[in-house]
């Protein structure tokens, strides 16, 4: 008889607003505490304290709209968010401080999710949704400068991009972006030249999300079937479906690959939390929590394994927080010790 | 006239007058070397003729008076060596049944003395030296040209019962050679050496008779002891009669020669010892067919009178039947009768559950040991005792009961119908059942172990016939399967990660369920959306207990809804879920819907299921009002509160007597304590003013028999779910009003079903007598209700006693404990009964 499924380490209650993106902080060193960013959809981005489980800041910058995307740059101390006023921030958090000290505009009104990557010391590249409603735009930060930007051909009709992914094989090469369309295909674009290299449709309704693992060169996305799609990389630059999962309810909002490559967490519209080994989607944990819809699942970057986190954040204004697989030796472990009831 | 008897004669009387008179070590020394002459065995002995005369006739006379002469001072005139040589030896090495029965019989005389001492000691000895053996030859040898029968006799008494007179004689100073447990295991080995020395004078072609030792067998054994001498004998004789057929055939003349008297105490003690039905074969041999007594015990005592004996044990026992020829008619004979006993109804009610078990059992074994063409021959036969029985354990209302004769039934047709489907019953498996299926499948043993001489050492008996039958296909091999062999790929999977359990993982419901009470009677009522309808069943508790005051303005139509209410589609927990719908129903509006659901359970056309949920109900509903309630909002009303579990599967009437145990065990405590328990909340009682409104429409109606409900009749079933609730209703009602009422004819009702034949009933009876004696206060029951109580009383000591259902005794007992308390309670405050009195000071 396997295990019932643990329950959340603990919950953090009090965004009062539909939770669309978290984002962990927890590479610093001590007395740094790690934090978690969560953005929702009252336009707040809360600053979590991990330690004391509570929220420390609020940043107020996106006019009460929605923020659906949030990432930390430079350490702790910067923070880009994406919110639906079509503004990107940069937010200053260094020393308190809680300035909106530069900001991008973007033209597109859609639900697209912005991509960070870093290419090189103090250098980053951002993938975001462009002007034209199929079109992705490439800025190099700090300086906003525009790389490139992608558009497929006329004739493709991929629709809206709809989830966004740079990587790049490995450190200082050319940087790829993977992007999901509104028509359920995946395109691997190269972005020197702006070309299609490859293109897979692997879903018969809009890509929700996916995510990528360069060293195996393979990625997983999810849309809003029933269906969780792993497809692979191979040398020739071609995409190919390798397996599906089929889900018993339709729906996966977010999915992301744990940092160590051996997990895999998807945010169901049936507002659990599923959990899969990566290297064959072997269904291993229904997290069963939430009362609505999950918007997002994120890893913590914790340097020790074992404390490595899973949150997700949901449309019942909860975020809850998830100890899961997180033993080296692969015994199963559910620190239940620590949990706090709600 | 031949003069040398009276010299033999005299030479002896000499010696007994020297050996009391003389106080000269010489002079004794020299006497007892004169008579030593006698003994043989030194190199001066006496002629042959005057030995023999000697050993007859003298030699007790002798030893009488070499005890009688025993004393401290005496014994020093010999030196310790002339002792063992002159006085010792006599008992040593004279004829061992002599010297026995001498040494026995001055160690009964005895008090405490030297001289007993000394006796003892020889006697020590004389086992020791084996000398056992030697006398049970000598006696073994005199039969055969025929020897005294009361000399061997009493030889037998003092051979069997040595350590009860020894034991009796020296109380805590025993000596260890003379405690059974290892008196008997010595004997064992020394019947083994006499068995040993009489089949070499068999084959020296020498009569030798074995009657003396089957007479030992089987005294010991009827005194209890089979343990102790089968457990050396058994496997000694299993090792020699396996090459040797000398050795069978005295094995086999062993046993048939123990007296009948004592036949039985042996054939069980061989059964349940030998390790196995080939082994019991080659030990036994023809026995039962030979013995009339050993038949009776074997055919009929062991299986259908008694049933204390482990599996294995009939196992042996039909198993030994099967394996020849001549005895398979037995087997044949043994298999109708116990049909018959398991067909028999009055044995489905009067006997014992265990008994029942233990018959089943017998039966699976025949059935798995009989041929094809014996089945053909009795098919017709065996179908209709199946039937018949079938019938008549289907009818009973004790779920193991019925489960029992399910699987024999089962067993029973899937061996008579060769072509067809068998019979197939639905029921949950369990160890018994497992137990119980597995012994159908037994192969049969048809392999005599004996026809194999060169059988090895290496290859124990019992393990021969299991090595053999393996291969046709052993059901059930507890070796775990050659790990399946993953591909190569499965290698980098993710098997270090264990995964949870995902059995949770349904589809959800996206449909929403009503939220007013008027649209769930609706929804109920008329909708064919499945969905709405499963919605609103999971909702519709909630909502009655959030809702009291709408529910009130429905509660009879939603009462009636839900009582009528089918299962449309399947829901999990279907029945869970409506009865606690009603359950909260009656809650709320208590005296209608009780109205209501009390007298539907007394009207026409329900069905059983129905009148047992109302039963439920009301019982649920009695409980959860009796309870204190801080807040009634937010009291857990569903899953997780300690409800009295009421769904009828196989297990509700144990979980309603352990509810009952508890109960009366908790009780117990305070009484005795006489201290209440802190109550963890207070509230008034509601059900102190409801309970007669619960109680007395129920117990109304009992004898009245509708067309299609007839609770005296065939539905005694529901009738003991009646008795169970009304004992759960009177245990609710304490402190209330109508307890005292409600008692006495709760008391009445019992009186009148007190001889019914169903435990299931009388269980429901005796629980009931137990919730009357635990709320009634004990004054109104001793005052009021004197008679009733002691006829309870009466009724109760004969249950506990002599009902045949083993829980019926137990809850009696617990009863008349129950009552036993409230006598001394009321005889430690006497002012209850003497109210008068104390009142007056």
């Amino acid at each position: 008889m396997a295990l019932p499924p643990p329950d959340p380490q603990f919950v953090l209650r009090g965004t009062s607003a539909e939770v669309h993106t978290l984002h962990f902080y927890c590479g610093g060193q001590e007395p740094d505490y790690p934090i978690l960013f969560s953005g929702s959809s009252n336009g707040l981005i809360h600053v979590w304290n991990l330690k004391t489980r509570r929220v420390d800041t609020i940043l107020d910058g996106h006019g009460g709209k929605s923020v659906y995307w949030v990432e930390a740059i430079y350490g702790r101390d910067r923070l880009l968010s994406q919110g639906r006023n079509q503004k990107i921030c940069l937010w200053d958090l260094a020393e308190g401080r809680n300035t909106v000290t530069d900001s991008v505009f973007t033209e597109n009104v859609g639900f697209c999710k912005c991509s960070l990557l870093k290419v090189a010391q103090g250098h980053w590249l951002m993938a975001m949704p462009g002007k034209d409603l199929d079109e992705v735009q490439v800025l190099e930060l700090p300086s906003k400068t525009s790389v490139c930007t992608l558009k497929p051909e006329a004739d493709a009709k991929p629709g809206m991009p709809m989830s966004l992914k740079l990587w790049q094989p490995d450190f200082g090469s050319c940087p790829f972006l993977l992007a999901g369309y509104e028509d359920g295909s995946v395109i691997l674009w190269n972005l020197s030249g702006g070309k299609i290299l490859s293109r897979l449709a692997c879903h018969q309704e809009p890509v929700m999300s996916l995510d990528f693992d360069s060293e195996k060169t393979k990625g997983v996305s999810g849309s809003s079937e029933e269906v969780l799609t792993v497809w692979s990389l191979d040398e020739q630059q071609n995409l190919k479906v390798q397996k599906t999962h089929k889900l018993v309810n339709a729906g996966i909002a977010d999915v992301a690959i744990r940092q160590d490559k051996k997990i895999l967490a998807t945010a169901g519209w049936d507002h659990r939390i599923r959990i899969f080994g990566w290297k064959k989607l072997k269904p291993l944990a229904i997290l069963d929590y939430h009362t609505a819809t999950v918007h997002c699942v994120s890893f913590s970057d914790h340097s020790r394994p074992s404390e490595r986190l899973l949150a997700a954040g949901s449309k019942d204004h909860r975020i809850s927080i998830w100890s899961i697989y997180n033993q080296t030796s692969g015994a199963l472990h559910c620190p239940l010790e620590t949990r706090k009831p709600d | 006239m031949d003069p040398e008897p009276f010299e033999v004669g005299h030479a002896v009387r000499e010696a007994i007058n020297i050996l009391s008179s003389s106080r000269n070590g010489v002079q004794i020394s020299e006497a007892l070397g004169t008579i030593k002459c006698y003994l043989g065995g030194t190199e001066n002995q006496a002629p042959l003729k005057e030995r023999e005369e000697f050993t007859r006739v003298h030699f007790s006379a002798f030893l009488r008076g070499l005890v009688s002469n025993l004393s401290p001072d005496w014994i020093e005139l010999l030196t310790s060596d002339q002792q063992k040589e002159l006085w010792d030896s006599f008992f040593l090495e004279g004829p061992a049944d002599q010297a026995f029965l001498v040494l026995l019989d001055s160690i009964i005389s005895m008090g405490p003395s030297f001289r007993l001492m000394k006796v003892i000691s020889i006697l020590e000895q004389f086992l020791q030296t084996g000398r056992m053996s030697a006398l049970m030859w000598e006696v073994c040898h005199q039969q055969a040209q025929a020897g005294l029968p009361t000399f061997q006799e009493t030889l037998l008494n003092k051979v069997v019962c040595l350590p009860d007179h020894l034991c009796n004689k020296l109380q805590g100073n025993n000596l260890p050679i003379f405690f059974p447990q290892n008196y008997f295991p010595l004997l064992a080995t020394e019947i083994i050496q006499v068995l040993q020395r009489i089949s070499d004078s068999l084959r020296g072609g020498l009569d030798c008779s074995i009657s003396f030792m089957s007479q030992v067998l089987g005294k010991v054994c009827v005194h209890g002891r089979q343990e102790e001498i089968l457990n050396v004998l058994v496997p000694r004789l299993m090792d020699l009669t396996k090459v040797d057929c000398i050795w069978q055939r005295m094995c086999w003349r062993l046993v048939e020669c123990v007296p009948d008297r004592w036949m039985e105490a042996v054939v069980c003690g061989f059964v349940q010892k030998a390790p196995g039905a080939d082994v019991l074969s080659r030990l036994l041999g023809n026995l039962v067919v030979k013995n009339k007594k050993a038949q009776f015990v074997v055919t009929q005592k062991l299986l259908l009178l008694q049933y204390s004996y482990v599996t294995a044990v009939l196992q042996n026992l039909l198993g030994y039947l099967a394996l020849d020829s001549l005895r398979r008619s037995l087997l044949i004979k043994v298999l109708k009768e116990l049909l018959e006993t398991w067909g028999s109804s009055s044995a489905v009610k009067h006997c014992p559950v265990e008994q029942q078990l233990y018959v089943s059992k017998a039966i699976l074994i025949c059935l798995s040991h009989l041929k094809e063409p014996e089945i053909e021959s009795n098919r017709q036969e065996l179908l209709t005792s199946m039937m018949g029985g079938m019938k008549c354990r289907l009818d009973s209302n004790l779920p193991r009961v019925r489960r029992l004769g399910m699987i024999v039934a089962e067993s029973i047709s899937s061996r008579i119908t060769t072509d067809g489907p068998s019979l197939k019953f639905q029921y949950e498996d369990d160890d018994e059942t497992r137990e119980l299926k597995s012994l159908q499948q037994t192969a049969p043993l048809q392999l005599h172990v004996t026809d194999l001489p060169n059988a090895g050492r290496n290859n124990s008996p019992s393990a021969t016939p299991k090595a053999v039958s393996k291969p046709s296909g052993n059901p059930h091999p507890a070796t775990p399967a050659v790990p399946e062999e993953g591909s190569d790929l499965e290698l980098d999977s993710d098997d270090d990660l264990v995964p949870y359990d995902m059995s949770e993982d349904k589809e959800l419901k996206k449909m929403k369920a009503p939220v007013y009470i008027r649209d769930c009677i609706e929804v109920l009522t008329g909708s064919e959306d499945m969905d709405k309808w499963e919605a609103t069943m999971k909702v519709l508790e909630s909502l009655i207990r959030r809702n009291s005051a709408t529910t009130r303005e429905v509660s009879m139509e939603l009462a009636k809804v839900l009582l009528h209410l089918e299962e449309k589609t399947y829901i999990e927990g279907f029945v869970e879920l409506r009865k606690r719908a009603l359950v909260a129903v009656t809650i709320i509006d208590p005296v209608p819907v009780v109205q209501y659901l009390t007298s539907q359970f007394y009207s026409l056309n329900y069905s059983l299921y129905q009148r047992m949920d109302i039963l439920d109900v009301l019982a649920l509903a009695a409980q959860e009002l009796s309870q204190p309630q801080a807040s009634g909002k937010n009291k857990p009303c569903s899953t997780q509160s300690p409800c009295i579990q009421t769904v009828s599967g196989s297990d509700s009437s144990q979980n309603w007597r352990r509810i009952v145990d508890e109960r009366i065990k908790s009780k117990t405590h305070r009484l005795a304590k006489g201290q209440s328990l802190v109550e963890p909340a207070c509230g008034p009682n509601k059900f102190s003013s409801l309970a007669g409104h619960f109680f007395f429409p129920l117990i109304q109606n009992f004898d009245r028999p509708l067309v299609t409900f007839d609770l005296l009749g065939d539905d005694h079933l529901v009738l003991g779910r009646l008795a169970h609730t009304l004992a759960i209703l009177m245990y609710f009602a304490i402190h209330t009003v109508a307890a005292a009422t409600m008692g006495k004819s709760l008391l009445e009702f019992v009186w009148t079903l007190r001889f019914h034949t169903d435990s299931y009933v009388r269980q429901g009876l005796l629980s009931a007598v137990s919730s009357v004696l635990l709320s009634i206060p004990s004054e109104r029951l001793l005052e009021d209700m004197t008679d009733e109580f002691l006829e309870t009383q009466s009724w109760l000591e004969d249950v506990a006693e002599k009902d045949p259902d083993g829980d019926c005794r137990r809850l009696a007992w617990q009863n008349l404990l129950l009552m036993e308390n409230l006598l001394k309670k009321t005889q430690k405050c006497p002012y209850l009964v003497v109210g008068g009195n104390w009142k007056q000071r």
